[in-house]
């Protein structure tokens, strides 16, 4: 008996590529990927809550960044054009354990006084806000013997007990209170019309 | 040598069976990494770029502000605004808002509460310490500016 050679029966799938090709664009049209990374920051509390103490600050312990409405800098009374050269000058202020007398008396007093006007623009911000915690996170990273990058990862999963201990010792949590705290104080911005 | 005749029985279409599946899988890809926004965002968002970035965990724990300029210029002017939800917001608007957004979560939760602001690059300082000013006074006081990785240069 001859055999007979039978066609395979086939269906025809190439419109299916189509349908999921609409599905995925239309997905990549409706969403978003989630972006939910940035600059943290703890805001002081309540300015009606704050007893009005007058606590005089020894000006060798403020290291003073001003930014004008036209975004143009002011670093300890001089005039920078380079905002990443902040980062260094924070390191050095900060880790000066009282030796310069014009700067901090230890990492603990040092406080980074950050003060903008109504006009400057965000982005001016957050570039000074990025060069200060910069200088943190690589003083803190430097303590505890890790990257920058590893200190941040750190710091974000606190969870983890042994990341815990980390972020702890970088910041030197003793008794509850932190050797090397991370002062930045950021002052309302001055009115001035622009 | 009609005994060496090639037999033409090999078919010339390339299969495409495979397609389907392999847009499926970036299908699914996009599907699992994305999140359906939420709310239509009324404002200019051209986000400023930073390097010291941290991530947030708990996105339960997170709300949104959006300053910048509204997207219609001609309805609403080209002054930076803030919008909450889906609507423009005034600064006196927040602390009802903020209290809103924590009588969501749990009474032990509350305080974790973080705002996530994302501020247009040209936005000016001004407004953006009035809503900060705000949320001290409402004691939200997690914040987290959304920023783009700079990438190194």
């Amino acid at each position: 008996m001859a055999k007979r050679q039978r066609d395979e029966p086939q269906i025809n799938s190439s419109s299916m590529a189509d349908i999921a090709f609409l599905l995925l664009i239309f997905f990549l049209v409706t969403t978003t990927i989630a972006n939910d990374r940035g600059l943290s920051l703890q805001l002081p509390p309540n300015p009606d809550d704050i007893v009005d103490v007058d606590i005089k600050i020894p000006e060798r312990n403020l290291f003073k960044i001003l930014v004008n409405s036209s975004d143009k800098l002011l670093v300890e009374g001089e005039p920078l054009e380079d905002v990443t050269k902040i980062r260094e000058m924070i390191k050095e202020f900060v880790l000066n354990n009282g030796r310069d007398p014009k700067s901090s008396d230890s990492p603990k007093d040092a406080i980074v006084s950050f003060k903008t006007d109504r006009g400057t623009s965000q982005d001016m911000f957050i570039s000074v806000l990025d060069q200060v915690q910069a200088a943190y996170y690589d003083m803190y990273a430097e303590r505890i013997g890790v990257t920058n990058e590893q200190w941040r990862e750190i710091a974000n999963d606190l969870s983890d007990p042994e990341n815990k201990r980390l972020y702890d010792k970088g910041r030197g949590l003793k008794n509850g209170q932190l050797e090397f705290p991370m002062n930045i104080s950021i002052a309302e911005p001055s009115k001035t019309s622009n | 040598m009609s005994k060496f005749k090639k037999k033409a029985n090999t078919k010339q279409e390339i299969p495409t069976s495979a397609l389907p599946d392999i847009i499926f899988m970036l299908l699914f890809f996009f599907m699992v990494t994305t999140v359906m926004r939420e709310v239509t965002v009324n404002v200019k968002q051209r986000i400023p770029e930073a390097t010291q970035l941290r991530k947030l965990q708990r996105k339960s724990l997170v709300s949104y502000i959006y300053i910048g300029e509204p997207k219609k210029a001609g309805e609403f002017g080209t002054e930076p605004k803030i919008q909450i939800n889906d609507a423009f917001a005034d600064p006196k608007d927040i602390i009802q808002w903020v209290n809103e957004q924590k009588d969501e979560l749990d009474e032990n939760e509350r305080d974790q509460l973080t705002i996530a602001m994302k501020v247009d690059e040209e936005a000016k300082r001004g407004l953006v310490s009035d809503v900060e000013l705000e949320l001290r006074r409402a004691n939200a006081r997690k914040l987290l500016y959304t920023t783009i990785q700079r990438t190194e240069d």
